[in-house]
């Protein structure tokens, strides 16, 4: 029995019976406070995405936080050094949970065109877990707004997320 | 005058006006600034050394990477060094197309400039004004080479392709938009008290700290010394277009505001007479795919957007060069960092990391 069914017809019209869990996921994939976060080539292209053209504040999105205490959305916009890999940590973990992380560019994915260089982490999928990966080097705006609303369709409906990771393991 | 204790704050890696991750340690009286000490390498990426591993026409794509807000001068400083070690002749035509590109990226980052200083003063909207002008510019470099930021346009012997035959048109009504948005940024932000008054008189330096400290670009001809690299060498075409060097008075940072504020003036004058002047021809000289330019060492030096951008390339005969050196405007404008800093309060710092308008890929390498 679904909990539609116990409501009386009545207030059928009038009343939205919902979930907790359904009602805040509704809110929390609609309003992502990103961190901003910048680290090299790609951060251009995210002031770009938040800026006038691409307008990324259409979609919710555009609440930059320069703080991690409020934040729930880390994009790794560039290049990650060995150097700067503690500090990124540490703003990880500063975050509140729930929290996602967006690779943005193949440098955050794969260490991109410096994947051989002594300095530089090869993905960061190394050193923290990764939601979404958006290749790209930079990835067009539009690429970052895709990106954006995929994370959205995870928030919301992490069934569907699970169910493509069992066809992949099923291969 | 009771003594207070001094302390250190650390600023960054992580913060909002450091433009990357850039880490600086301020030594504070109260809300003085005693001293400003800059802690670079978040970003090294070791550069220098990958393209010791690459041949020479695979290492142009790492020069984009290096001031990404203006790929296209890098491309053409890394191409020229390159040029001039394998003696290579650039047809006419691709020489008017590298001008036109670098001098339409030059404005392009001249607006981040304007756009991340206003940002950093408070007026977030100054940032959203000159972002929506950059996309005009973006468009252009996305119809000749199909990409926004990282170009890889202008190659070694000349550039990758031919003009489309509708970039004149959409260029020039670019061109004429200009003044319009020019004007614009002027009623926006330099009428401002605020505005004037975060930027004027702050940070000043004199002429001779400037050279001491060995800075180049917008950043010494704030404080008077005329040192543009398209006027003193006159590389590639430049001495065939009348343009000007907007200098400043005082060294301080509306100076610098300025200086790069009538830049974008001048380098659309230089673009709109190579759009008139442009030859036919050829766009790409002629040279083996496999370059081994022969041994001996090179070092060329163009006017980046933020100064002196020099490629010191030795060879040693192979098709890979032995030793690659990049002399970095960014890293070297740095320098002077303590001395814009020293004696103002904290809030100026951050107006002074982006007067000087470092970009972190280029701090590090």
């Amino acid at each position: 029995m679904e909990i539609v069914d116990i409501v009386p017809p009545v207030l059928k019209d009038n009343v939205i019976v919902t979930t907790v869990d359904s009602l805040f996921k509704w809110a929390h994939g609609n309003s992502i406070w990103p961190l901003s976060s910048g680290l090299a080539c790609c951060a251009i292209e995210m002031m770009s995405t938040a800026a006038a053209r691409f307008d990324l504040s259409r979609c919710g999105y555009a609440v930059f936080r320069p703080c991690p205490r409020q934040a729930d959305l880390l994009i790794v916009a560039g290049t990650l050094t060995w150097k700067m890999t503690p500090p990124l940590i540490r703003l990880y973990e500063e975050m509140p949970e729930p929290k996602y992380v967006i690779a943005m560019g193949s440098c955050a994915i794969a260490g991109g065109p410096f994947a051989d260089s002594y300095s530089v982490v090869p993905g960061i999928d190394k050193v923290m877990p990764v939601d979404v990966y958006i290749p790209g080097c930079p990835p067009r705006p539009e690429a970052l707004i895709e990106g954006m609303l995929k994370l959205k369709e995870k928030i919301m409906h992490p069934e569907r997320v699970e169910a493509a990771g069992k066809q992949v393991a099923e291969g | 005058m009771p003594q207070t204790e001094t302390y250190i704050l650390n600023m960054g890696p992580q913060h909002p006006s450091t433009h990357g991750v850039l880490r600086v340690n301020l030594e504070l009286d109260g809300e003085k600034i005693l001293r400003a000490t800059p802690m670079m390498g978040y970003l090294h990426r070791g550069i220098e050394k990958l393209l010791e591993s690459r041949t020479y026409i695979q290492g142009v794509p790492y020069t984009d990477r290096l001031d990404y807000v203006s790929s296209m001068n890098n491309n053409f400083g890394y191409c020229r060094a390159v040029e001039e070690l394998a003696g290579i002749e650039v047809p006419a035509r691709a020489e008017y197309i590298r001008v036109i590109m670098a001098e339409l990226n030059r404005i392009a980052s001249h607006q981040v400039f304007i756009g991340s200083l206003a940002n950093d003063l408070g007026a977030s909207t100054g940032m959203l004004y000159t972002f929506r002008d950059r996309e005009e510019i973006l468009d252009l470099f996305d119809l000749v080479c199909g990409a926004r930021m990282t170009f890889h346009y202008i190659r070694v012997g000349g550039v990758a392709r031919n003009l489309p035959p509708e970039f004149a048109e959409k260029c020039r009504k670019f061109l004429d938009r200009v003044p319009e948005f020019t004007e614009e940024y002027a009623n926006l932000l330099m009428g401002n008290e605020i505005f004037q008054r975060r930027l004027k008189g702050v940070s000043r330096l004199t002429p001779e700290q400037a050279l001491a400290h060995n800075m180049t670009g917008p950043n010494i001809r704030a404080t008077g010394i005329p040192f543009d690299l398209r006027k003193v060498d006159g590389y590639s075409v430049y001495p065939q277009f009348a343009f000007e060097v907007p200098v400043g008075e005082n060294g301080d940072n509306w100076d610098r505001f300025r200086v790069r504020f009538r830049e974008i003036t001048e380098s659309a004058r230089i673009v709109r007479q190579a759009l008139e002047g442009l030859p036919e021809g050829p766009v790409m000289a002629k040279f083996p795919k496999m370059l081994k330019p022969p041994k001996g060492e090179v070092f060329s030096r163009t006017e980046g957007t933020r100064g002196e951008l020099g490629f010191y390339i030795v060879s040693d005969g192979t098709a890979k060069p032995y030793r690659v050196h990049i002399r970095r405007p960014s890293f070297i404008n740095m320098q002077a960092l303590d001395d814009m800093c020293r004696g103002y309060l904290i809030g100026d710092s951050v107006v002074a990391f982006s007067a000087i308008d470092p970009l972190m890929g280029e701090v590090d390498c």
